[in-house]
This record gives C-alpha cells, sequence and structure tokens, in this order.
C-alpha cells in the first residue's frame, strides 16, 4: 500500500499526490513513469513522476481528472492509499548535444516536464522554461519551474495570464532574437508538442516528446503502446515514454488515444 | 491389480459447446469418482513405469493412479504434491498427450491412460474434502528471492520454503500467478484454482511482493548486495510479444495475444464496465497464429461476443503446435481455421480502425531448418478477410528488462537469458534461471520442471557455500 502524504488541488480538474513510496522514489530518474490501480476492479493507469524526494522516499504525481478512474483517484484524500503502484518504469530521458535546452510544458504536461527541467538545471544547462495553458486558472508549477529556470515563461491561449497565445509563439521569438536552443524537450497534448515539432524542425532543432500511450502492464509484455519512430516500431513503455518528435508518427498516436474513448463512457454509470 | 482392457479413456464430462461459447466457466467438469476409478483401473502398475520419465518433474504416476483405484484419494493427493506444487494446474494444462501419456504402455494398443484427469481428480478432490493442516516449516535458512510468480518462480519458492529457506517472490503484476493469471483463460484454468495453490504457498511461508519490477524498482545486484539475498532464480517468462512486420500492424484493433488476453483474464475486461478495463471485441475476429495462445485468444474472443472467429495459419493442420484437445474445443466451439493462409497486410478504414486483413493462400514446399516443410506463398491468391479486430498470437521472446539492467548476465542471440540445464545457473555465481526466460515460449510444466532443478541446485550451492564459511 502506498500512502499519500500530501495533496493539492493545483486547478479544478488538476491534483497533485505526494504519495509514500521508497523503493520507487531510490530509482526514479527524470522521464520515468508509474502504473497505478485505484481499486480492485480498476484500470491500470500510467502517470508520470513528476517529483521525487529520495531522503524522504515519497514520489510526486499529477493528473487531470478525465476519466472515471482519475476522478476515483483525485477522491482518495491524505492519509489513504493507493493499492497498486509500480515503477518508476520507462528509459530516463537522453539528452541531444549542447547545453541550450528549452523545456516546454503545456497542460498537464508541466508535471512531466519540471523534473526535467529541474535535473537539466541542476546539471548546468542553460534552461529556459515556456509553460502554458488555456486559462491562468489551469497553471501551475509556475514558481517551481521558475526555480529551475534561467528563464522563465508563461502563456495562456485567452490571454489570462503572461503571453497570449501558444508556448509556440515563445519559442518562435527566442528563435528570432537569436536564441535558438539545442535541443528542446516538449511535454504536453499532442497537437501542442506536434505544433513545436513542426516549428523546430524547420530550425533543425533536435526535440523530444514523452508520450502517454494506452498500456496495460507497463514491462514490454502487451504491445499495447506501440508508436512508430522513424519507420521503426517501439514500445512507449520500454523504449520511450521519451521518442525523438522529428521521426515520431502522431497521427497514429492521436489515433490510438481514441481507441476506447466510446467504451470508457460506460464506465462507472450504471452496472 | 488386474486391469480391465478399456481401449479407450473415460470420456471427459463437458459444458456443452453451444451453452459454453456464452460465458467464462471451466470447459471439463472433470471426472466423479466412479468414473476416476474406472480409468484408475486401466493403469496396468508396470514395474518399469515409462510415464515416470515422461514427466517434467518425475511424479510417481502409478503410485497415485493406485491410490485412486484404491479410493484413497488423500493418499494421491500427497503422492502428486510430493513432486508437484500445482498439481491442479497441470492436471488441467499439462500437455500429457505428449508426455506421460504418449509414453504410456497401455497406450500402445488402445488409448494412454488419462492420467492428467486423474491427477486433476485427486487435486480437486483434495480441495474440496481435505482439512489437512498444512504444517509451516521454521524458517531459518538464507533468504533466497525469486523473480516472478509463474509457474517456475511458484515451484522454486516451494521446494526452497519446504527447505526451510527465506524466500520472496518478486512480481510486477498486481496479482500473482504469472501467466497462470494473466495467460491462460478462466474457461481452461480457473483464477481460484490458481489463487489456492498460492495462498498454500504463502501458508508454507512464501513471501510474495507484488508491484515490484525487478530490473527497474530494484536489480538483482542490489537484491544481493544490499538486500542480503544470497541467490536469485530469475523466471521472469516470455513477456515479449512478436508481431508479424507487416504493414498496418498498429491500427486500432490490433492486438497482441498477450494484451488480449491480459486485458480478458487478469484485468477481468469480460466484466466490464463493472471491471473498468476496456477491450474492444468487435464482430468478425482473426486470430493469427495456432499454438495454445492463438486457441485461448480465439475462444475467448467468441466468449466476449464475436459473432465469427478466424485461425490464421500459414502451415497445414499437421503442423498446428496447440494440444489436440484444445483445437478440439476450439473446433466444437465453431472457430473457422483457415489453414496454409498467411497475413501480408492490415488493412484499416479512415479512422484507422482494422477493417480486414489481407492473407495470401500458401503450398507446403520442402522441409525448413524445423523440420517442418516450409510455406509457399500461391502467386495471385490474395484475399481479405473483412474482420475488425485481428489478434497476433505467433509468440513471445523473452522480456529484455533484466537482462539489460544486469551486468555480466549472459543471453543467447535471441535475448533467453543462457542457463544450465542440469542446474539453471547462469553467468553470475548465485544467480539461476528457469522457464520461458530461458527456453522460449514453452509450457507450465516444463517451467516447473525448471524451477524443480533450479531449487536443488540453489540448494545445493548455499549449503556448500555456508558450509565454507563456517
Amino acid at each position: 500500500m502506498f500512502k499519500i502524504i500530501e495533496k493539492q488541488e493545483l486547478a479544478p480538474t488538476l491534483k497533485l499526490f505526494r504519495v509514500e513510496a521508497p523503493m520507487i522514489a531510490r530509482r526514479a530518474q527524470p522521464g520515468q513513469f508509474v502504473i497505478l490501480r485505484v481499486h480492485e476492479q480498476g484500470e491500470r493507469i500510467p502517470l508520470t513522476i513528476a517529483d521525487f524526494d529520495r531522503e524522504q522516499g515519497t514520489i510526486t504525481l499529477v493528473f487531470q481528472e478525465v476519466g472515471h478512474s482519475t476522478q476515483l483517484l483525485g477522491a482518495l484524500a491524505v492519509g489513504d492509499s493507493i493499492p497498486d503502484l509500480l515503477g518508476p518504469l520507462g528509459e530516463p530521458t537522453e539528452h541531444p548535444e549542447g547545453k541550450n535546452v528549452v523545456c516546454i510544458g503545456g497542460g498537464v504536461g508541466v508535471a512531466p516536464v519540471y523534473p526535467e527541467a529541474k535535473a537539466l538545471h541542476e546539471q548546468g544547462y542553460n534552461v529556459t522554461t515556456i509553460i502554458g495553458a488555456r486559462t491562468a486558472e489551469l497553471l501551475f508549477f509556475e514558481a517551481e519551474m521558475a526555480a529551475v529556470s534561467n528563464q522563465a515563461f508563461v502563456t495562456t491561449d485567452d490571454g489570462s495570464k503572461g503571453h497570449k497565445g501558444f508556448v509556440t509563439d515563445v519559442l518562435q521569438k527566442l528563435i528570432d532574437e537569436g536564441k535558438k536552443p539545442d535541443f528542446v524537450i516538449a511535454v504536453g497534448p499532442i497537437p501542442m508538442m506536434r505544433a513545436v515539432a513542426e516549428l523546430t524542425r524547420k530550425y533543425e532543432i533536435k526535440t523530444i516528446v514523452s508520450l502517454n500511450s494506452m498500456m496495460v502492464d507497463g514491462t514490454g509484455m502487451c504491445g499495447g503502446c506501440r508508436v512508430t519512430v522513424g519507420g521503426e516500431v517501439k514500445f512507449t513503455c520500454v523504449d520511450g515514454p521519451a521518442f525523438d518528435a522529428h521521426e515520431l508518427d502522431f497521427d497514429e498516436q492521436v489515433r490510438r488515444l481514441e481507441m476506447y474513448k466510446e467504451m470508457e463512457k460506460k464506465v462507472g454509470g450504471e452496472c | 491389480m488386474m486391469a480391465k482392457i478399456v481401449p479407450k479413456k473415460h470420456p471427459m464430462p463437458a459444458q456443452p459447446a453451444e451453452e459454453r461459447v456464452k460465458n467464462f466457466d471451466e470447459v471439463p467438469y472433470g471426472y466423479d469418482e466412479d468414473t476416476a476409478i474406472a480409468e484408475a483401473l486401466r493403469c496396468l502398475q508396470c514395474k518399469n513405469p515409462r510415464c515416470i520419465e515422461g514427466c517434467p518433474v518425475g511424479i510417481n504416476i502409478p503410485a497415485f493412479i493406485l491410490k485412486i483405484a484404491e479410493k484413497d484419494y488423500q493418499s494421491a493427493a500427497d503422492i502428486l504434491k510430493d513432486k508437484n506444487s500445482l498439481p491442479a494446474v497441470c492436471g488441467r494444462v499439462c500437455p500429457q498427450e505428449e508426455q506421460c501419456e504418449q509414453v504410456c504402455i497401455v497406450g500402445i494398443k488402445n488409448e494412454p491412460v488419462a492420467i492428467g484427469r486423474l491427477e486433476r481428480f485427486a487435486a480437486d478432490w483434495e480441495a474440496a474434502n481435505s482439512n489437512k493442516e498444512v504444517e509451516p516449516v521454521p524458517l531459518t535458512g538464507p533468504k533466497v528471492a525469486v523473480v516472478g510468480s509463474g509457474p517456475a518462480g511458484l515451484t522454486v519458492a516451494g521446494e526452497l520454503v519446504r527447505k526451510g529457506y527465506r524466500v520472496t517472490i518478486f512480481e510486477a503484476f498486481h496479482q500473482p500467478g504469472g501467466v497462470l493469471m494473466y495467460g491462460i483463460p478462466e474457461f481452461r484454468l480457473p483464477k481460484a484454482i490458481v489463487q489456492r495453490e498460492i495462498d498454500y504457498l504463502k501458508k508454507l511461508g512464501v513471501e510474495i511482493q507484488l508491484n515490484v519490477v525487478v530490473g527497474r524498482t530494484v536489480t538483482i545486484e542490489e537484491l544481493m548486495t544490499e538486500e542480503g539475498y544470497e541467490a536469485v532464480f530469475v523466471g521472469s517468462g516470455a513477456g515479449l510479444p512478436y508481431f508479424l512486420n507487416i504493414p498496418g500492424e498498429n491500427l486500432n484493433g490490433v492486438y497482441s495475444a498477450n494484451e488480449f488476453l491480459t486485458r480478458t483474464n487478469l484485468m477481468r475486461a469480460y466484466m466490464f464496465p463493472k471491471w473498468e478495463t476496456p477491450i474492444h471485441v468487435g464482430k468478425r475476429v482473426a486470430v493469427v497464429g495456432a499454438g495454445n495462445v492463438a486457441m485461448d485468444a480465439a475462444r475467448t474472443a467468441l466468449r466476449l461476443g464475436a459473432e465469427e472467429v478466424h485461425i490464421v495459419y500459414r502451415r497445414s493442420e499437421k503442423e498446428m503446435p496447440a494440444r489436440i484437445e484444445e483445437i478440439e474445443h476450439a473446433r466444437e466451439e465453431g472457430i473457422n481455421f483457415n489453414l496454409l493462409t498467411n497475413p501480408i497486410e492490415v488493412l484499416g478504414d479512415e479512422k484507422g480502425w482494422v477493417n480486414g486483413l489481407k492473407c495470401v493462400k500458401m503450398e507446403l514446399g520442402e522441409p525448413d531448418q524445423s523440420g517442418r516443410r516450409r510455406p509457399v506463398p500461391i502467386a495471385g491468391s490474395e484475399f481479405v478477410f473483412p474482420v475488425d479486430v485481428v489478434v497476433v498470437a505467433i509468440g513471445q521472446g523473452p522480456n529484455p528488462l533484466i537482462p539489460r539492467t544486469t551486468s555480466g548476465l549472459e543471453t543467447s542471440k535471441w535475448g533467453n537469458i543462457i542457463a544450465d540445464p542440469e542446474t539453471g545457473r547462469t553467468s553470475i555465481p548465485g544467480v539461476y534461471a528457469g522457464g520461458d526466460v530461458v527456453t522460449g515460449a514453452a509450457t507450465v510444466i516444463k517451467a516447473m520442471g525448471a524451477g524443480k532443478v533450479a531449487a536443488q541446485a540453489i540448494d545445493k550451492y548455499l549449503t556448500s557455500k555456508n558450509e565454507e564459511a563456517n
């Protein structure tokens, strides 16, 4: 059992948990994820590790309540336990050449990009962060991101905070100002990651994105998280979750994420 | 005892095909007492029983059968448990026709004794009737870690705990049992039976740590240097699904058999939405492959509500690797067999969902390296199956996680851990391996056989190591 020792509501449907998981905390690296189950009859759901504290033996999870399972998870309180938590899974993110990096987080994707920015900052990289959300209310980790950035930007689609527009606007501006980074790490909704990839492709800036594919076991066994990268089939759980954005087949990912959309509406209703 | 000449095995009573396709209940009911005794009396009680040699774990088969004939079912169960910690499982899923029953003397002129059915009878009798208390052995021996809680791991754990070792099994899933839980369907192996065997091991003192993926959560090296385990057994199985590498294989609606079966068995997708894991079944399903896993997937699809299920296999009936009983059960249930048929492309609709499987007809040519005649495509014979789900069941490789994260652990070019078949010893002292991770996908009983061998070797290794230390 994995006890919840801290809970924050970052935005109306956005929750943060700090969970006791000493074995996972001990080995976690930026880019890795966990798979958890909220209750006996629940699904196994993958969530990126948003932070970890090896001394305290805790990991931080941030998630958006998008369906039944994440709503059940969000309903847990401090002192409650998550019955099953497996990790750390996936490969830690590998970084391309160069010391100038832009870390971009969109929506709930800010959570997984935070440990990347933090680690890179600690290693002496010149870190620029851009975080974006639809509206100010949905922004989170602003202070945390700023603390690990040499330069930090915020964007909202509606202009309620920071730059009005998209994370790509800021990236474009940086490039126009001659601050072209050596590489970019972008995590967020697929349209955002894809927009970043299209922009950086023009300037030949290496770009890494992190996927949140459908999966069951998370150990390479089911193959449900298949993704095509550079024409080759990879498994998100063991080969990823980070991949070269310029090689990735985004269309396929969009399609595969839709697979159970209709069915999921039936969960949690009358049965 | 004089054996009566009954030429055929006593038939196994089973759920009628038209009923069972609508449920996940076990298909064969098992022998009743009278039938079990009558079948037991077919055994000749040979002086030099070949069946024992045919059994990977060396069960004293004539002895347990004699006890059934004598109505001493408890003794029959005890004899089984002496060599086999999972008799109720093996009585159901072992390929007896290739092992003990294949060499049975009665089988030369008539049908062999139904050893598997008798094993199941004795094990089920014990579960239903016995009130024998489990007597745990005092655990004072060294600590041994077991990676994976499938048949190999459970066997190693059972053997060593009986000798007083402190055994901890590490399992990545939230439930122990490995392939017995996620792979073999409820209608062939009820999960309650697997659970019963696991509970028995727990009562003996085996500790099971769930949600630990060795290689990620903790490494083998850490188990040995920091956690005080003096030996490690790796029984992590064949957990890497093979795909066909044909166009369209990532379309929505294409599953590996592993995923299809795990969603259904472990995550109970057949009870969706009460159980929350979904599965897409569709109306017409093609299962590629013809092994036991393919039969399981096909029969599962039918029970999940598919209207039409096709087995697609590139060789002929003779080469189908599945057990005859499984093929027969599938046929009775209405699974279609499309033999000498090879998929070449998965076709999809404009939304990226499967809507067809393009195949080519094959003919058999010269024998290949496997000794089987190589299937060769017939030019111009392409055709399309209109299906909305494709399940790929063409085998699995060893999961690469442990070899990748354990330096010094030697593997073959296929990624299997190299282990001495006589002892299970790997290239790292104190680390043993067995089951599918060593041999590639095989059977439950072979994995158990490997587990037995490794347990003996581990016992020997730790005994001599600790004697030296004293």
